[in-house]
């Protein structure tokens, strides 16, 4: 169990530096900070100045090189246009995102799990058939066209929910809603699917056999299997509560992570883009890996491979 | 009359899925306490007619006929009815034990759970009997595997685990779906030998569903051979050893290997089972039959008596007796069927 924990965390480890490192070339290869964050109209002796004064001059490699040595030091960097910590800029906007994520994360799971489950149950009925097509549409339909049509409905023609801001509780409920049903659509057709699969399995067979009544079959025997695949995508779901509204919090201008990284990429704000990007794989590693230690509570055969690992 | 009441009544059960018939009527009485084979081909009906029995067929089957136990008819039993029917009064084990038990709960809480349905036993008492059961069907170190997953076991203790399930309710009858199918053929020797004896102890009819001649010899007093869904032979099993009187049994003794034949090739019988909603007009088996007339392809022989104690549905039985037949325990050693 220990050396398989260690594996665990080695491959995380290295996951982050991977993602970070990739992300530092493409960044610095794709664009020139000091052009852009100076302005089109800047003198040439004053860009030259601030690329000195940034380190750009340097070979990308010796650049990699203090970047990484300053992580391994715990400083992420300031910002290239306000000179604040980027640490700081990226955290102070956490809250506001969670603000969105956190609602959407329990009302997907909320909406998605029991309609998949009741949609397995019933299979092939009028409901089936209705909530996955819902669900379909759901997770086809790209947020950005979600979040536009929700407004058209509630904010333009009734009038009823503001169509963006962060000023009061109302102004949360359209961008959490547009997050939450593209995702309760997967969890859905998931859940569907697992459910499906494990009810056609055996030993589903024998509880009924042995004089299980289905409600008891379907809550003691049938859930806790089909609740290891449903499991892998709810971690996915986990690790992207920090960065995943990007889309969402532009539509709706909400003043959160994912908004930040739109604005600095587009400023070519390494320092913070780069902070975003670790924190994002960071939170992805840490849900994959507990998603790990889950699979072993739920499912006794991979514990006893992670036992023997 | 009352004590002529069988235990299990079956009366021209049909089972449909889909509108495609794979059972045509099939008519079985179970008496109290013994053992009968239900022998065929994959795909004849033998589990389907017992599936069918305790409601366990998905529900795009449609089924008629009666399954009478003692005076309830479980055809038309509400599902509140089977469920107080199934694991107490009849048990059935299947084919696969490794994935016929829950991977993710422990055995002895699935043990304990058919305890608690059955007997109200529930805790300390219900881990007790558990142990008890694993006892009977001699798992070593019973108390310790009791907290054991089903992937810690193998196959054939999965199966004993099974057994023990069975046995959780008293039930009056059990039914063996292929249980030593996926076993191997020391396993498969140990089963039956434990199953022989489980029955002899507790008093229960067995129903064998079996494609092994040999393993239904072992355990059952009779034997129905079973043909795209119906039954085409009926008698006691030595009966049916020393003279099998229908083609078809004629034709499965002839693809068992015999220890006394030296290298004599094996008679497989020829053809295929024919695919439901494609049955030939006649008699099913006609096509495959080197006995078939033309009255065999136009009208259905039914299940007539053809000597004391032997019912046989066919038009042309097999009168002369068989050829010296290899001894039951040269048949019990091979699973002889798949050979066909």
């Amino acid at each position: 169990m220990f050396a398989f924990l260690l594996t665990r965390i080695f491959r995380a480890l290295l996951t982050i530096v991977l993602v970070v490192t990739f992300a530092f070339v493409v960044l610095r290869m794709s664009g020139d900070p000091a052009q852009i964050i100076m302005g089109p109209d800047a003198p040439p002796e004053a860009i030259a100045a601030f690329r000195k004064n940034w380190g750009l001059d340097d070979p990308i490699w010796l650049q990699y090189l203090h970047y990484f040595g300053a992580i391994l030091q715990g400083d992420l960097g300031i910002s290239m246009r306000d000179g604040q910590s980027a640490v700081e800029l990226v955290a102070e906007r956490i809250p506001a995102t969670l603000q969105l994520t956190i609602p959407a994360l329990i009302l997907k799971l909320a909406l998605g799990i029991p309609a998949g489950i009741y949609a397995a149950l019933h299979r092939n009925s009028l409901i089936d058939r209705m909530v996955m097509a819902g669900a379909i549409a759901g997770f086809t339909m790209p947020s950005f066209v979600l979040g536009l049509i929700l407004v058209l409905i509630f904010s333009v023609t009734l009038g009823w929910l503001p169509s963006g801001g962060q000023d009061s509780w109302t102004h949360a409920v359209l961008p959490i809603l547009t997050m939450s049903i593209g995702g309760a659509g997967i969890l859905a057709r998931f859940s569907r699917s697992a459910m499906i699969e494990v009810l056609g399995q055996p030993y589903i067979r024998t509880a009924s056999a042995k004089g299980v009544a289905w409600a008891r079959v379907v809550r003691g025997h049938a859930l806790p299997n089909a609740a290891i695949p449903v499991v892998t995508i709810v971690g996915f779901m986990v690790g992207s509560l920090v960065a995943g509204a990007v889309v969402v919090e532009s539509v709706f201008s909400w003043p959160g992570v994912g908004r930040l990284l739109v604005v600095s990429v587009a400023n070519r704000d390494l320092a913070i883009v780069q902070c975003i990007i670790l924190l994002i794989a960071a939170t992805m590693v840490v849900s994959n890996f507990v998603v790990d230690i889950l699979y072993g509570f739920l499912d006794p055969r991979l514990r006893s491979n992670q036992a023997k690992a | 009359m009352e004590d002529h009441m069988p235990l299990v009544d079956i009366r021209d059960l049909k089972v449909a899925f889909d509108g495609v018939q794979v059972l045509h009527g099939v008519d079985l009485t179970i008496e109290k306490g013994e053992a009968v084979g239900l022998v065929g081909e994959s795909g004849c009906g033998k589990s389907v007619t017992w599936l069918a029995a305790l409601g366990l067929l998905p529900k795009k089957a449609t089924i008629s006929g009666q399954v009478m136990l003692g005076r309830d008819d479980l055809v038309i039993a509400s599902q509140r009815q089977l469920e107080s029917v199934r694991g107490r009064r009849i048990a059935m084990i299947f084919q696969d034990p490794s994935s016929s038990l829950n991977p993710v709960i422990r055995v002895g809480r699935q043990i304990e759970e058919a305890i608690g349905l059955h007997r109200g036993l529930t805790g300390k008492a219900a881990r007790a009997e558990a142990k008890r059961l694993l006892e009977l069907v001699e798992i070593p170190d019973a108390g310790r595997r009791l907290d054991n997953y089903p992937h810690e076991f193998s196959g054939g203790q999965n199966q004993r685990a099974m057994i023990a399930m069975a046995l959780a309710g008293n039930p009056d009858i059990l039914i063996a779906d292929e249980p030593t199918t996926a076993l191997d053929a020391t396993i498969q020797a140990q089963i039956l030998d434990l199953l022989a004896r489980l029955r002899a102890e507790a008093g229960m009819a067995v129903v064998f569903i079996s494609h092994d001649l040999g393993a239904v010899s072992e355990i059952c007093e009779r034997v129905c051979v079973m043909y795209a869904g119906r039954i085409v032979e009926r008698c006691p099993t030595a009966a049916l050893f020393r003279s099998p009187r229908h083609p078809y049994t004629r034709g499965l003794f002839g693809a068992i290997p015999r220890l006394d034949a030296g290298r004599e090739r094996l008679k497989p019988v020829e053809g295929t089972v024919p695919e439901p909603g494609k049955m030939p007009r006649g008699c099913a088996f006609s096509p495959r039959c080197g006995r078939a007339t033309e009255k065999c392809r136009t009208s259905l022989p039914i299940l007539s008596r053809l000597e004391e104690d032997c019912d046989v549905a066919c038009f042309h039985p097999v009168l002369e007796d068989a050829p010296r037949h290899s001894s039951r325990k040269s048949a019990e050693a091979l699973s002889m069927l798949e050979l066909i």
